[in-house]
């Protein structure tokens, strides 16, 4: 009997120190293909220096026709996190892009990529989807101060 | 049929396939009333009273018994990220109610006998069985950067999806360990949980975290994210994959 507990501890010992060997590989495995990543965000982090720009079409549709040509910035909103500010651009009389000239990004510098490392995190670049879906959830940028900023910007135009 | 209407000062929508538009309205009446008891704009709303201090404690309607009740045990499960009251020291239950009246729409519209529908307030997505062409619901998540643009596509299968963002109504945001607002780079958390009221509480709470607010959601088991941050780079947990993927029809 002495001799079966003997046996069953050392497999169940034994079993233990394959796992937590295995954790161990594939850990460093996955650790090793995330350290990869710093250079790819770096590049964005430079190229994205000024804030992208961005047509929102469908922001127009208020005011089909019913602007005056030409390029308008909108006051500086504040959106709790920093500050909103956006630039419509009109071309026969309607919206045909919106800047943001400035939004909350400002707090902290572009951190270390480390602070992502955890062995099941992924990552990658957002792309554009063209997929059909049947609803939507999301960070809305027509909040209260992208819509306070926007409608400055219009009511010059108007 | 599908209808959106404008309630709670965000569009809600419901679809329940195979259902009138009685069925539909009961949901939309269901919504109407937590905005008038919930609201933080409406003077007159139970909220509103409640930060005047003209409603005492005694006279606390169920709901609000209910709501603070969930409010208190999130706060614990968030190590305090999650406060249903501001800086300021105002009840502001916006983080958390909107995907429990979701929830609840969900949980009406299955007690009406109706398994396959969409439920979804400003974002905050609960869907039922499949869509009436008897394919699987989807969801796209949008491109904080453009609001015209999705950046994935989840299929949530019956769980419930909710997102966090620098945009939406942020003042319901904010650290509560430095009385501040958050230093983050994420601009937008896309959580998928058990179902949308999980989902809701948990991507506010780990949206105040900031950018360990993603490690925050892989530790929970049972919820996904995907964290967009301002360089427009997301994150993703490690499940968060199979989400995206349509089920093979295998099992028709």
């Amino acid at each position: 009997m002495k001799k079966f507990i003997a046996s069953i501890t050392f497999i169940l010992l034994f079993s233990a120190y394959a796992l937590y060997q295995n954790g161990t590989v594939s850990n460093q495995l996955l650790a090793a293909s995330t350290t990869t990543a710093p250079v790819t965000k770096k590049s964005v982090a430079t190229t994205a220096a000024p804030p992208p720009t961005k047509t929102i079409a469908s922001a127009a549709s208020t005011g089909q026709g019913t602007f005056k040509d030409g390029t308008y910035t909108g006051v500086s909103a504040n959106a709790y996190y920093g500050n909103v500010q956006v630039r419509a651009t009109i071309a026969g009389g309607k919206i045909t892009d919106v800047t943001f000239l400035n939004y909350p990004q400002d707090r902290g510098t572009s951190r270390s990529i480390n602070s992502y490392a955890m062995p099941q995190l992924t990552q990658e670049a957002i792309q554009s989807q063209t997929a059909n879906v049947s609803g939507v959830s999301g960070a809305s940028d027509t909040s209260a101060a992208f819509r306070q900023s926007l409608s400055s910007a219009l009511s010059q135009a108007a | 049929m599908k209808e959106t209407r404008l309630v709670m000062g965000m569009p809600v929508t419901v679809e329940i396939v195979g259902a009138d538009t009685s069925a539909r309205d009961l949901v939309f009446d269901y919504f109407r009333t937590i905005d008038e008891r919930f609201s933080t704009y409406k003077t007159t709303s139970e909220v509103s009273r409640i930060n005047a201090g003209t409603h005492p404690h005694s006279a606390y309607s169920p709901e609000m018994r209910e709501v603070l009740a969930l409010a208190e045990s999130t706060k614990k499960a968030t190590s305090g990220y999650f406060d249903v009251y501001t800086p300021g020291g105002a009840l502001d239950p916006s983080g958390l109610v909107k995907g429990w009246a979701v929830n609840n729409a969900a949980k009406l519209i299955r007690a009406g006998g109706h398994e396959h529908f969409w439920v979804d307030a400003g974002g905050d997505v609960q869907t039922g069985g499949t869509n009436e062409q008897g394919d699987e619901w989807s969801v796209g998540i949008r491109n904080p950067f453009n609001g015209n643009e999705i950046v994935k596509v989840v299929y949530p299968r019956g769980r419930g999806v909710a997102t966090s963002g620098t945009y939406i109504r942020g003042q319901h945001i904010w650290d509560p360990h430095t009385k501040k607002a958050v230093s983050s780079d994420m601009v937008s958390l896309t959580v998928i949980g058990p179902d949308v009221y999980e989902a809701d509480r948990f991507a506010t709470a780990a949206f105040a975290m900031g950018n360990s607010g993603i490690q925050f959601i892989e530790s929970l088991s049972g919820f996904e994210g995907y964290a967009i941050d301002k360089n427009a780079q997301a994150t993703m947990t490690g499940g968060f994959p199979a989400y995206t993927e349509k089920s093979s029809k295998e099992n028709p």
